[in-house]
């Protein structure tokens, strides 16, 4: 199949081709991040995961019609805050579901999984009314949009990189929180040993509902974030969910660097396959592989070895 | 066994069933309202009374398609009340029951059966996806109800009680394909597509036409549906250098496609290559944004910016009724059709009668149509022109072609039956 091409042309492919997995590899990572954290470290499983993606993504939809009516020279910058704003507002909505819904649950998993799905419901009709049925536009800066052309072939899409970044940024800033500050001492302690921990004076349910927001903020940011790459629309969460899932159960439930992992294998199997194959069976075959790793290793790529 | 065992039943004494609920119906009106007892327009006991008539209309409002059908329902209310306005049907007022077929298939098929069976209106407008218009397509034959079906789709379907107002999928297709290759001098094309049936068989269709042509497919790839990474496509695109991209990617994987698209530094307004689509209309575009898709083309029949008095007209109602902002596009036109061409073939059968007004559509023209003139064919579908329009930023198309002549409908290609 390569027959027909230069040598030229096929490195610049191939090097466009890893780039494009490397970016696919940071949107999972984004996505999965915010599921990641309140699966492996609270083992609750939000399926709203993808609608507060999508409150962060009308976050800055609004953001943006804001700016660009009042405050149109900042319109160059306004992403930033935007997504800041993003992070505040599903981590809040996150705080509120989690006092208001999850904390009656944790002793029933299988009913916050109900109660996470009926929550995604609610919060889709919701977006339907307040914004309308349609998709809406999220217009963003000109410097975002385009890409760096570094040969005649190889162009390298802006908001990927930037994408990458914001990926970097958001790992290293969940990997400080919970390794190396107080509240994410306090977090692996509740983890390890719920009771033990508020015997120690941990307050554990303050503990649970950081954890919680924090999860969800991410998400939110996560949302800001795809609007460069996605559509908003009251059910653009759906899209997300079963990838999303998929990577953090992939990775195992539990471990962080997993998800990272797993991100970083179903991605470039992903975007390879689509190169060699057509999409839907790149999809396919994706799948098959990592149900049948699965099967051999239930408990996902990376698990804390316990002794049972 | 035993459902399958009654639909057996049901379906073998249909007639019997008919004519039982007419006279049951009949009976009732009588009592309640006695002229409409010897009404000749009304024979099978459809809720018609001496001053109105009931119609139906089914789309989702809810769900992910409710992304899309909201048009259609706005259009089809806004014809209801404009014929309303001109003294109505035969003389009767329209009055609607709007279903919400929630974006689920199964509930289409109940909300169908609901409309007929229990509230046995005079006609419905409705469904939107293929999906929903083949599960709801049973129960009016069953019942024998008669739908108007808006959407633009892949052909290989006539039914007696289905009138199709937009375009089957030869009609959008050929003239685009023919446009490009001579207007443009394309000689290779790279087909992309969602994956489902209506992608899948109008790429076949196109196909077969291009090569036809004596042109080339350098590629033909579906992506699942919500799909939302094209980077890979996009480099085979680039790998492959087409002339032009047939694109007929839908839903919110549109987006995610176009924007990619420009990221990734492929410029339409230069037309190397040229894009073409068949699935993105106005309202699509105010998800992807007028700047994500500028300089692209579409194909199809009716476009917001058309430059006529019957079209200026319709916009203006329109934008009165829902509001400045909106956008139209062809399928909440084709939507508009409906209830107009249902008046026609009602006041040409002198009867709300489905099997008369079913007689009576073929040949049923509208010179008042927002896209022009359009006629029903014999085969239920519309006589209609093809048009080309090019993507500006403010997110609306400039028409650069239209066919000459009407576009016959073709439901059964041939090669496809």
């Amino acid at each position: 199949m390569f027959a027909d091409y230069s040598w030229t042309e096929l490195g610049s492919i191939f090097a466009m081709q890893g780039f494009a997995g490397l970016i696919l590899f940071s949107v999972f990572v984004l996505m999965a991040l915010g599921l990641a954290i309140i699966f492996g470290q609270m083992g609750v499983i939000n399926m709203a995961h993808g609608e507060f993606m999508i409150l962060g993504a009308y976050v800055t939809y609004l953001c943006s019609n804001i700016v660009e009516t009042y405050i149109p020279s900042l319109f160059g910058i306004y992403f930033f805050f935007a997504m800041a704003l993003a992070f505040v507002a599903a981590g809040a909505l996150g705080a509120l579901v989690e006092w208001s819904l999850i904390r009656h649950l944790y002793k029933r998993p299988l009913d916050t999984l109900l109660a996470t799905w009926g929550l995604s419901l609610i919060l889709q009709q919701a977006y339907r009314s307040i914004f309308g049925a349609r998709e809406v536009g999220v217009s963003l800066p000109n410097w975002l949009l385009g890409s760096v052309p570094l040969t005649d072939i190889i162009e390298i899409p802006i908001n990927g990189i930037f994408v990458m970044v914001l990926t970097l940024v958001i790992a290293i800033g969940v990997y400080f929180i919970l390794f190396r500050s107080r509240m994410g001492m306090q977090t692996r302690a509740v983890v390890q040993n719920r009771v033990m921990a508020g015997a120690v004076g941990i307050n554990t349910e303050k503990v649970d509902r950081h954890t919680f927001a924090l999860g969800c903020g991410i998400a939110g940011i996560a949302g800001s974030a795809f609007t460069m790459i996605g559509s908003t629309g009251p059910t653009a969460g759906q899209l997300y969910i079963v990838d999303t899932f998929l990577i953090v159960v992939f990775g195992g439930a539990a471990s962080l660097l997993g998800t990272i992992a797993s991100s970083f294998a179903i991605s470039q199997a992903q975007s390879t396959m689509e190169f060699f194959l057509s999409g839907s069976m790149a999809k396919v075959l994706t799948l098959l592989t990592v149900v049948g790793i699965l099967m051999l290793r239930p408990e996902g790529l990376f698990s804390l070895k316990i002794r049972r | 066994m035993k459902r399958l065992k009654d639909l057996i039943d049901h379906r073998l004494s249909r007639r019997s069933v008919l004519s039982g609920t007419a006279a049951a119906a009949m009976l009732a009106t009588a009592s309640t309202f006695a002229p409409a007892f010897a009404d000749d327009v009304n024979t099978t006991g459809l809720a018609v009374t001496d001053d109105t008539v009931k119609v139906g209309i089914l789309h989702s409002v809810t769900g992910t398609m409710a992304i899309s059908e909201t048009g259609s329902v706005q259009a089809e209310k806004l014809a209801i009340e404009q014929i309303n306005a001109m003294g109505g049907v035969l003389g009767r007022k329209i009055e609607y029951i709007q279903e919400d077929g929630a974006s689920d298939w199964p509930t289409f098929a109940e909300k169908a059966k609901k409309l007929l069976v229990n509230d046995k209106v005079a006609a419905v407008f409705g469904c939107w996806t293929s999906a929903s218009r083949k599960a709801v397509l049973p129960v009016f034959e069953q019942y024998n109800g008669m739908l108007y079906y808006p959407t633009f789709y892949e052909g290989l379907e006539q039914s007696p009680n289905v009138i199709y107002t937009g375009q089957e999928a030869t009609q959008q297709i050929i003239a685009g394909i023919d446009w490009v290759a001579k207007e443009k001098g394309a000689k290779s094309f790279y087909l992309l597509g969602s994956d489902y049936i209506w992608p899948r068989t109008s790429n076949k269709i196109a196909r077969k036409h291009i090569e036809k042509l004596g042109l080339k497919v350098v590629g033909e790839e579906y992506y699942p549906l919500g799909h939302t990474q094209f980077n890979s496509v996009i480099n085979k695109i680039k790998l492959k250098k087409p002339d032009v991209i047939y694109a007929i990617v839908v839903g919110g994987s549109n987006v995610a496609f176009y924007k990619q698209l420009k990221a990734a530094g492929i410029d339409m307004t230069k037309e190397k290559p040229l894009l073409l689509t068949i699935s993105v209309t106005e309202d699509e575009i105010r998800g992807i944004g007028g700047e994500n898709i500028e300089g692209a083309y579409a194909a199809m029949k009716y476009f917001q910016s058309l430059d006529n008095e019957n079209n200026a007209e319709f916009v203006k109602s329109f934008k009165e009724m829902w509001g400045d902002d909106i956008v139209i596009g062809d399928v909440t036109q084709a939507a508009y059709l409906g209830p107009w061409l249902w008046k026609a073939a009602v006041e040409k059968a002198g009867s709300f009668d489905i099997d008369k007004v079913r007689l009576a559509s073929p040949g049923i023209e509208l010179t008042t149509a927002p896209e022009g003139y359009v006629r029903v064919h014999e085969n239920h579908h519309l006589w209609s022109k093809t048009r080309i329009g090019l993507a500006k930023p403010d997110g609306q198309y400039e028409l650069v072609y239209e066919t000459t002549d009407l576009m016959e409908p073709d439901p059964f290609p041939e090669g496809y039956q």
